[in-house]
């Protein structure tokens, strides 16, 4: 893709400490890498920390210690700023939880981060995220608002939405968690598709072992390590 | 974001309606200010020179060297007698009307009369003016409400101050007769009426013309009590009055010192209608603070997630304080507007009074000063207001919200 650094993610020894309300750590010396095009899952009981990892990966929670890569790149001690801009790049996220703007159509909600990085035009963008519902056969949903969708449908949007950058990496916390069996399964359907059509790197925390073993590698956690990768 | 436009919409009203309120009332304030301003100041001299009636200063104990380093107590002091006339009138005149910083020159007599009717003797003034000059300087024409000011040009004619005529009984046409405390008489024929809106003064003061009152007294032509001079600059009056005091050796008073009580006045609404409107601006801008402290919390997930995928905290800021300032200029420009026809509306709204003749309709100012603070105070004002729930919002850590569902 843009970069062809084979290692997407490298975590090298990443201590991360809760301070409220009573010093623990949830994170101890966490290492491991992700390579271009796998599709990675994360399991382990509640509270193992492997959503805490997540968040340390996507650059978002900044408070640890160790060091992170990402293609190549040493991003630890890297600006707030910086980080916001990498994240728009080169990172797509899907929560267990939609996250939509309500405000605007399931296109524009696409289009958001496109928007934001700035490098297509406004029509590029449209066709580009119509693209990306096609792959999900939401195209005739474009237009509605975001309120007006279904839960499932909701989540696809959501995928379509991490797709928009032709990011280096999508992170997904519980992507199907929030979601029936039958939803569950589209969405988990469409994540295989990506990892095999498009060969598109992948990382996602989940605790439905069905998810994980349709990936390519289980990372296992159990208080705050790595047990199995 | 657009999606609480009814919340935005109510914040922008607010604003308009307190812009509107802001332009409206100093509109108003400043129109009623500047008439009754004009009511006294349009006719005050900014300087007048006149001989005040006083103890000579160099009283001829001072003089004497016995008495040089002892305390001396005098008694009754009696004015000096001096006459009221200027010395040397038509040489000041002529000097002041060269001086630049002066826009004219109008000279006057003043004197105490008798008016006789029937049996009954009313006191009152009967000022000799210089008709021309009098009209252009000191708007003249604008309280004679009736009559022809011109005819005052011709001797023995009189303007007389409303109530006075009212009190003789009299009408334009009638010949009055008047006597001078000299005990001179005079027939003067009635031409017109006066009317300052100050019901003392039209009580008691009346016009003629320099030579008339001239005549009247039996002095000279040379007879000048009171030389009246405006300024372009009205600020330099008190400066000048001191400084041509001293060259002249005449008296002078300057218009500050002698309506300081209306320059008070004047201040002091102008200051009551700024913090009034301020105020209105202030509430105002804690109305657009709510709604866009309540919009963060509505939105914290929407805040989250563009963070998330990319937005920093600069770009969270700039779409609150961008809000704030649409609601702010959006307001504060239909504020102006509505602020304008409502100060159209009431300068149509009927105001006549019988003591001020000039007037037909509620007075406005239509300075633009005042729409220019508003605009810039609406800005302003929405800017901190949004200023603080931006900041909040850009501090948001979208991984607590994130992780908190």
């Amino acid at each position: 893709m843009k970069n062809n650094h084979p290692t997407v993610l490298r975590a090298e020894g990443i201590d991360k400490f809760f301070f409220n309300p009573t010093k623990t750590q949830v994170l101890k010396k966490v290492s491991f890498e992700v390579e271009r095009g796998e599709f990675v899952s994360v399991v382990g009981k509640s509270g193992c920390g492997k959503s805490t990892l997540l968040y340390i990966l996507s650059t978002m929670d900044t408070d640890y210690q160790g060091k992170l890569h990402m293609d190549g790149e040493l991003i630890t001690g890297k600006s707030s700023n910086y980080l916001s801009h990498l994240r728009n790049e080169k990172i797509g996220f899907v929560f267990q939880f939609h996250y939509l703007l309500n405000e605007f159509s399931v296109l524009e909600n696409i289009m958001i981060p496109g928007l934001k990085l700035g490098k297509l035009s406004r029509e590029e963008l449209e066709y580009r995220a119509m693209e990306k519902l096609r792959i999900f056969e939401m195209e005739e949903h474009a237009l509605k608002k975001a309120y007006q969708l279904s839960g499932g449908q909701k989540q696809r949007v959501a995928i379509a939405r991490a797709l928009i950058n032709d990011p280096l990496l999508i992170m997904g916390d519980e992507p199907t968690g929030n979601l029936d069996k039958k939803n569950s399964d589209i969405v988990f359907n469409k994540f295989k598709e990506l990892a095999q059509e498009f060969k598109q790197t992948m990382l996602v925390v989940t605790h439905d072992q069905e998810f994980a073993e349709g990936t390519d590698r289980i990372i296992e956690m159990e208080d705050g390590r790595v047990i199995k990768s | 974001m657009l999606a609480r436009f009814k919340q935005t919409a109510v914040a922008a009203v607010g604003v308009m309606f307190s812009i509107t309120m802001f332009v409206t009332l100093l509109g108003f304030m400043n129109g009623l200010n500047t008439m009754l301003d004009g009511l006294v100041l349009n006719r005050t001299p900014h300087i007048r020179f006149y001989n005040e009636i006083k103890p000579n200063p160099n009283q001829p104990l001072d003089i004497d060297d016995e008495f040089e380093n002892t305390w001396k107590i005098i008694r009754s002091i009696k004015p000096s007698t001096s006459r009221l006339a200027i010395y040397n009138a038509e040489k000041i005149i002529e000097n002041l009307e060269n001086d630049p910083r002066v826009l004219g020159v109008s000279p006057k007599i003043s004197s105490q009369v008798f008016f006789n009717v029937g049996t009954i003797d009313l006191t009152g003034v009967v000022n000799g003016i210089d008709v021309e000059k009098e009209a252009q300087l000191f708007a003249f024409t604008d309280y004679v409400t009736s009559g022809n000011y011109e005819e005052l040009n011709q001797t023995n004619t009189i303007i007389l101050g409303k109530g006075l005529a009212d009190r003789m009984l009299t009408g334009i046409g009638d010949v009055i007769q008047v006597t001078t405390a000299q005990g001179n008489k005079l027939q003067l024929k009635v031409v017109g009426f006066y009317q300052s809106g100050l019901g003392d003064y039209d009580n008691s003061n009346s016009f003629a013309s320099i030579t008339t009152v001239q005549k009247m007294l039996g002095e000279p032509p040379s007879y000048i009590t009171d030389i009246q001079v405006k300024l372009h600059n009205l600020d330099l009056a008190p400066a000048m009055a001191r400084e041509l005091e001293q060259i002249f050796t005449i008296d002078a008073d300057d218009i500050q010192t002698v309506n300081a009580q209306f320059e008070t006045g004047t201040k002091i609404r102008t200051l009551i209608s700024y913090v009034v409107g301020i105020t209105l601006l202030v509430v105002s801008g804690f109305g657009i603070y709510n709604i866009l402290n309540m919009m963060i919390y509505e939105k914290l997930d929407t805040i989250a997630i563009l963070k998330a995928i990319g937005f920093n905290n600069t770009d969270v800021n700039r779409i609150f304080i961008t809000i704030a300032l649409s609601i702010g200029i959006i307001g504060g420009g239909l504020g102006l507007i509505f602020g304008y026809f409502s100060c159209l509306g009431i300068d149509r709204i009927p105001f006549e009074t019988e003591a001020l003749p000039t007037i037909k309709t509620y007075p406005i100012d239509y300075n633009p000063k005042y729409y220019f603070i508003g605009a810039s105070f609406s800005i302003i004002t929405t800017y901190l207001a949004g200023f603080f729930p931006a900041r909040k919002a850009s501090g948001v850590d979208p991984v607590d919200i994130i992780r908190g569902k």
